[in-house]
């Protein structure tokens, strides 16, 4: 077999393995599902009122709720990622002739798959809230590709991140900032409200192209600048992700 | 001369200014036995991750299977197995589910047979559905032996494969060592149980502080310290002193009212030695045959180095 099918064959039987772990932990599914629709119900029914975004609140949250439920679900990836350093069976993996990184890819794939569920699972209860969309089926491939794609850079990320961490607990722990980071962008609340300083950080820092891109498609007015700023945004943090974590992986193994 | 299946020459590794490996050279040949022993801190685990492919040395060659463990990783790991100090299995898999992981990664066409028979042979069938998490030590190692052996490796190491097994486990385990080399596997072994090096290998070679400090047969080794001898324990001091007297050349230990005589254990002769004791009405409490074990050698060997200082445990994970 040539190298690439057999690196594609092993990542397969990783991802299959991730998914048995996935489906028996299913907490870990759950509690990325559950934070961000406490936050949905906390911002739609009690705070949402108060904000003027010129649209029904619900329209404008929830490509930000999205993202908020794609940087919740890290947290059990980097824990997965550390706990297989740290325990024996990486060195099973390890001296056997498998492709290196098929268990890097298993978990950046793995990690992808829960986004998408997580997401749905948000857009479910946002119509359920009210959410109106007026995406054509286009718009909705659209920012499926761009859902996936976020989850394919932060997965890569956060591979990196439970790779380099010491514990499984401090690999959860590394992962916070970018559950904070939805907060401090055009989440909930437009950048151009927010004070001198805070505005500039929520305009530049990543997940504020990525959400705009979204809302665009989602409400059926695509913007393509914040799309390509969010697409290279997302490959670059892909790289460095995927970089990273070559780099630490080869360090530990 | 039979072919090697594992070769090691002038190996050598330090971790910053501590010397693990200070040049060592060994043999095994293919479908043998060979065992490598040593306390704790030896540089055991050293030794078999740099012939598992899991750490570089510093120097020396090491060909595994006849491949440079350096430059023909690969074709190295595919002929080996290895199973280490800690189960590496996977606890949220079932014991079904870890062996076909395995069979999967080895690309395997017929791995639903070869699952059910490891599962079979180890008498993991009931627990088979289980997930790992829930076994016991015991069958944690029995699986985790079981994962190595899918696709038949060539070559098999197991490092200290026994420790914190109860005898039973132990001697199942030791059943299994047999049978993969009838079937013509070779077993890299490392262990601290001397009965362990004695019972299973065909070849013993001790590390100690990085060097070997022996190498042969079993039987080799118990050559080199002192021979049989009869250990005879008296009543009263001026027993012991008779009986000294007597004999001749003898180890006495006045503690103990013991002494010790050279003696290979001849019923003829012993009694001759008891007939001559009771003439001279010597008070005689007991007496054993003591033929030297492997641990009497390992502790002659080791004996210098772990009186000189302190002996750092090391701590593997």
């Amino acid at each position: 077999m040539s190298s690439v099918a057999t690196a594609f064959g092993d990542s397969t039987v990783m991802l299959r393995r991730n998914l048995r772990h996935t489906l028996r932990n299913p907490t870990t599914v759950f509690n990325a599902i559950l934070f961000p629709i406490v936050i949905m119900l906390m911002f739609v029914k009690v705070f949402g009122g108060a904000f003027d975004v010129g649209s029904s609140y619900i329209d404008y949250a929830t490509p930000g709720l999205l993202v908020m439920a794609v940087s919740y679900g890290l947290g059990a990836t980097a824990t997965e990622v550390n706990s297989d350093m740290t325990k024996g069976i990486i060195n099973r993996f390890k001296v056997m002739d498998v492709s290196r990184g098929s268990v890097l890819t298993g978990h950046v794939i793995m990690t992808t798959l829960r986004c998408l569920v997580a997401c749905a699972a948000i857009i479910g209860v946002a119509f359920g809230l009210g959410f109106r969309p007026s995406a054509g089926p286009v718009d909705w491939l659209a920012a499926i590709g761009v859902i996936v794609l976020l989850g394919f850079a932060a997965g890569w990320l956060t591979v990196a991140l439970g790779l380099a961490a010491k514990t499984v607990e401090s690999a959860g722990i590394a992962t916070v900032p970018l559950i904070m980071l939805p907060f401090l962008s055009s989440a909930f609340v437009p950048a151009d409200s927010m004070g001198a300083g805070m505005r500039q950080f929520a305009e530049y820092q990543p997940f504020t192209p990525i959400i705009e891109t979204l809302r665009g498609l989602l409400m059926g007015q695509p913007s393509t600048g914040s799309a390509l700023a969010a697409v290279a945004w997302c490959l670059g943090l892909a790289f460095i992700g995927y970089l990273w974590s070559v780099s630490t992986f080869n360090k530990r193994a | 001369m039979r072919r090697s299946a594992v070769s090691v020459s002038g190996l050598r590794k330090s971790y910053g200014d501590k010397v693990v490996l200070d040049g060592i050279d060994f043999d095994v040949p293919a479908g043998s036995v060979f065992s490598l022993l040593g306390p704790n801190g030896a540089g055991k685990t050293t030794t078999v991750n740099i012939l598992t492919t899991l750490l570089r040395a510093d120097a020396g060659t090491v060909h595994v299977a006849g491949h440079d463990v350096t430059t023909a990783t690969r074709q190295v790991r595919s002929a080996i197995g290895v199973t280490g100090q800690f189960a590496a299995v996977d606890e949220l898999l079932s014991g079904r589910e870890n062996l076909r992981l395995v069979a999967d990664l080895k690309h395997l066409r017929t791995g639903d047979t070869v699952v059910t028979r490891l599962l079979e042979r180890f008498d993991l069938v009931a627990a088979a559905d289980k997930l790992a998490s829930t076994y016991s030590g015991g069958m944690r190692r029995k699986l985790d032996l079981a994962m190595t052996l899918v696709g038949n490796p060539d070559i098999i190491f197991l490092d200290e494969p026994t420790t914190g097994l109860d005898p039973r486990s132990r001697r199942t385990m030791w059943s299994i060592v047999r049978e993969l080399v009838a079937d013509g596997t070779t077993i890299f072994l490392t262990t601290q149980y001397l009965e362990e090096a004695d019972q299973l290998a065909d070849q013993v070679a001790v590390l100690n502080e990085g060097r070997l400090v022996a190498q042969g047969t079993p039987e080799q080794l118990k050559r080199q310290v002192p021979g049989a001898h009869l250990q005879l324990r008296f009543a009263e001091v001026h027993d012991l002193d008779a009986a000294a007297r007597i004999l001749g050349t003898v180890t006495r230990d006045d503690d103990e009212l013991t002494l010790q005589v050279p003696h290979d254990g001849e019923p003829r002769s012993l009694l001759a030695l008891l007939n001559r004791l009771d003439e001279q009405s010597i008070n005689l409490r007991e007496f054993a045959v003591r033929t030297p074990d492997l641990d009497d050698v390992f502790l002659s060997l080791t004996e210098h180095s772990a009186t000189s200082r302190p002996r750092e445990e090391a701590i593997v994970r």
